[in-house]
């Protein structure tokens, strides 16, 4: 990583501002770059430039109006913040969700990660130069998308989580579909692989560029894939399970190195791991016990009241542990609401990889950080 | 006819051009034009999206076996009307400079007659060629943006341009170029003023200018100079420094960057490609490119043509560096650093707009043609035809055969290949290409060695 520096030929440090209108700062994000030649000297990532002041907004709605505003934190994967909101809120009104709730959850959050890692397979592509896997990743994505226009009516922003369980059951001949769309996936994988992962020109880019120590990950908090792989193995899912995942089998993608092509390469095994929880889960659904199951826990009122005092609810969403730390004082708003975005915190450890590398490697280690920046600025 | 009806002539044929393939009425009057009548659906529409006729948009399976789909089916067998057809139309019309030969002679003895000095004649039929030459580039670039924008589309599973021109949107870069000969020139306001105008000039010039000693055939060729080969890489490589006048002029620190890093990776890259080619000229004896052309007539074993790359080990290798040191010289994807959109915004031409845009990406193109002509001289035997008994055609149709083959593949990498980054760049440049072009050019002597 370190760079030899001439002393013969003394040049002037350049400043340049990377971003925010930037092609792959894959939002607003700001990093002010000091740069000698090609190689960064200081890095300064410099964040806010998309804040709405949503953890203020909670506290002026009532918690079911507040749902609509966890879909606006990452847009890419809004199912996970609205389980992690509802999980949190269940938490402080002592509500439980029926089974067959939990399953359609699980469900939904798990085709969500497929979705938003897709998005991460095509962007980091761009950001490497190759175009052509982001247009296959949305094709993909596309078909999720649908089915999520058949299951909720919404393609971005679902607010298909409930407090309490979920808004509408699967629609009939859903579930043939989207088995359909698993058949029509999991091979994709081996495609995604022969084209991007080991292409040679990729791993020259990606192998062996940012590593992050497994020490240096805990120390800044990465969680998520980022954490896994620099090779701790903690998982929400695995580690503190919610909705039905102790009832499910799978296995959190960890690699070792936890360089660029690790990281990359976690989420890619990832997206086959929830295309197989999605088929448990679709497996469940038709199971004899579950088949006319409740979706929405009986007795929840339209206004909802929780006792005062706290609740803290995380899952592992598909950029990391994120979490909602609910405050209530019995009326009926929040009185706080905090979000543990797991982008905001992701996003810090650039100040500290970014140095010593080329412009080229600031684009692979941001793009394989995979920040959505409506959740690092909220 | 007066200037409305021209005015009117120009919006009919303008309004042929834009309509949709098919699918409306052809005639289309006003009231029609206020409320257009769709008659059938062409296309399947499914969530407001475009599909290829013949598709089913759930499940996208049927996508892994495409032949079994009509459309494919159809779709090839155009294709191979279009090759047959181009084929015998080049059969019919035969060598050019014969067919030339009778017009020349004509306006030379007509101008001989009415007392015009001998020289002005040549003067003026060096004109004409001159002239001739510069459509080259401009032609090649109307076709190969279209090409690569199809090209790319049907990799990326799209349809690309469909609709101006009627046929798969094949007018669609006479409509680019419009739009940027509208578009309003920008020029920053810290740019140094007169660098930055001239940098695109200095770019297009030696690109023109590299195509002069470059055959299209046999006895096709505007400049038959003897050191065609050396002429060709000393006015390409000028090119460069348009870049990096374009780079520092901007007053734009990515421009900056860009064109630092052409700079280095141009110069750098000159030096394999070149030498790449020395084997050749051994074998040849010659740096005329179609003299070389020429030497790789006949075929060994009356079956296999005597081609530069079918001389082993040797030719292979040379073909290689070549063609790599050729994408990397036209600064395309894999090596297309010093305009990498992901990091340095666009580089060198961030701040470039109209025409001015216009002339970077018509160099570019120019190049890469440019280099397919070369690759097909050089290594694949220029107009000779691959197999004895396809001599019928032309020896243009065949270069320019192979030359679009070659140029496919630059279009193909384009949509393939991630981007190297800017010190493996080099050091795969000096570490590895360098050292094997030179190893290459020892082998070549050996080769020679063991032929005589």
């Amino acid at each position: 990583m370190t760079q030899k520096t001439s002393t013969a030929l003394k040049t002037d440090q350049m400043f340049i501002n990377f971003g925010p209108q930037h092609p792959s700062t894959h939002g607003v994000l700001r990093i002010a770059l000091t740069v000698e030649g090609e190689v960064v000297v200081k890095a300064d990532p410099d964040v806010g430039y998309l804040h709405r002041g949503i953890e203020k907004l909670f506290e002026a709605r009532n918690y079911s109006q507040a749902l609509i505003l966890t879909d606006r934190l990452d847009y890419i994967s809004a199912m996970h913040n609205n389980l992690a909101y509802c999980l949190a809120v269940e938490r402080l009104a002592g509500i439980h969700a029926p089974l067959r709730a939990q399953y359609l959850r699980v469900m939904a959050a798990e085709l969500n990660r497929i979705a938003s890692h897709l998005v991460f397979f095509g962007t980091f592509g761009v950001d490497m130069g190759a175009f052509t896997p982001f247009l296959y990743a949305f094709r993909e994505r596309e078909m999720i998308l649908d089915l999520f226009e058949m299951l909720c009516g919404g393609r971005l922003l679902y607010s298909y989580i409930r407090v309490g369980g979920v808004s509408v059951d699967i629609p009939a001949g859903w579930a043939e579909m989207c088995r359909e769309f698993i058949i029509f996936f999991k091979p994709m994988l081996k495609d995604y692989d022969t084209l991007l992962s080991f292409n040679p020109v990729f791993r020259d880019r990606t192998v062996n560029v940012g590593r992050i120590s497994a020490s240096q990950a805990l120390t800044w908090g990465l969680s998520g894939p980022n954490l896994r792989a620099s090779g701790p193995d903690y998982d929400v899912r695995k580690a503190e399970p919610y909705c039905v995942y102790d009832k499910l089998r799978f296995k959190a993608a960890v690699a070792q190195n936890g360089s660029c092509w690790d990281r990359y390469y976690c989420r890619m095994l990832e997206m086959g791991q929830s295309a197989d929880i999605v088929l448990q889960c679709l497996d469940a659904l038709a199971g004899p016990e579950l088949i006319s199951g409740e979706i929405m826990a009986k007795g929840v009122p339209k206004m909802l009241k929780p006792p005062a005092g706290q609740a803290y609810a995380h899952i592992e969403a598909s950029r990391g542990d994120l979490g909602f730390y609910a405050v209530s004082d019995a009326s009926i708003s929040p009185y706080r609401m905090h979000v543990r975005g797991p982008s905001f915190i992701n996003v810090a450890i650039l100040q500290e990889i970014l140095t010593g590398c080329k412009i080229a490697d600031v684009v692979a280690i941001l793009g394989s950080l995979d920040i959505v920046l409506g959740e690092v600025d909220r | 006819m007066t200037a409305g009806q021209f005015f009117k002539r120009v919006m009919d044929l303008y309004r042929w051009l834009a309509v949709k393939p098919s699918g409306f009425t052809t005639i289309m009057t006003t009231e029609e034009t206020i409320q257009p009548k769709i008659s059938e659906p062409v296309f399947n529409y499914a969530h407001g999206r475009l599909l290829m006729p013949g598709t089913r948009y759930w499940p996208m399976r049927m996508w892994k076996s495409p032949w079994n789909l009509p459309t494919y089916r159809r779709g090839a067998a155009v294709l191979a009307g279009i090759i047959s057809g181009a084929a015998a139309a080049a059969w019919l019309l035969g060598e050019i400079p014969p067919r030339i030969a009778p017009f020349y002679s004509m306006a030379e003895s007509y101008a001989l007659s009415h007392g015009v000095n001998p020289f002005l004649t040549q003067l003026a039929w060096t004109f004409i060629k001159a002239a001739l030459l510069l459509a080259v580039p401009l032609v090649n670039a109307l076709f190969a943006v279209w090409w690569e924008r199809k090209i790319s589309a049907h990799i990326q599973s799209r349809m690309g341009p469909m609709y101006v021109g009627r046929w798969h949107g094949c007018l669609q870069t006479i409509a680019d170029g419009i739009k940027l000969f509208l578009k309003e020139d920008v020029v920053p306001e810290c740019a140094d003023k007169i660098v930055h105008l001239l940098a695109p000039v200095v770019v297009i010039i030696p690109a023109i200018l590299a195509f002069a000693p470059v055959p299209f055939g046999r006895e096709l060729v505007y400049a038959d100079i003897d050191i065609g080969t050396i002429y060709v890489f000393a006015v390409g490589g000028v090119s460069v420094m348009g870049v990096i006048m374009a780079g520092w002029s901007s007053g734009n620190k990515f421009s900056l960057l860009g064109g630092l890093r052409a700079a280095a990776q141009l110069v750098s890259y000159e030096l394999p490609r070149t030498f790449s080619v020395i084997p050749v000229i051994m074998l040849a004896g010659t740096l005329n490119i179609s003299a070389i052309a020429g030497f790789q007539a006949g075929y060994w074993g009356g079956i296999l043509p005597r081609w530069f790359i079918f001389y082993p080990v040797v030719g292979q290798v040379a073909f290689i560096v070549f063609l790599i040191a050729s994408v990397a010289e036209t600064n395309r994807v894999p090596f297309d650093i010093p305009e990498a959109e992901s990091e340095l915004v666009a580089g060198f031409n961030t701040e470039y707009s109209g025409m001015k845009f216009a002339l970077f990406f018509l160099s570019e193109f120019a190049y890469v043609l440019l280099s397919s002509l070369l690759m097909a001289a050089f290594f694949f035997g220029g107009g000779e035809p691959p197999l004895p008994f396809l001599g019928f055609l032309p020896s243009w149709a065949w270069f320019l055969a192979k030359a679009l083959v070659i140029m496919f593949c630059f279009l193909w990498f384009r949509w393939t290949f991630p981007r190297f980054r800017v010190d493996r760049l080099m050091d795969f440049n000096w570490k590895f290409l360098l050292p094997v072009s030179l190893l290459n050019i020892a082998a070549a002597g050996i080769l020679i060695w063991f032929l005589s």
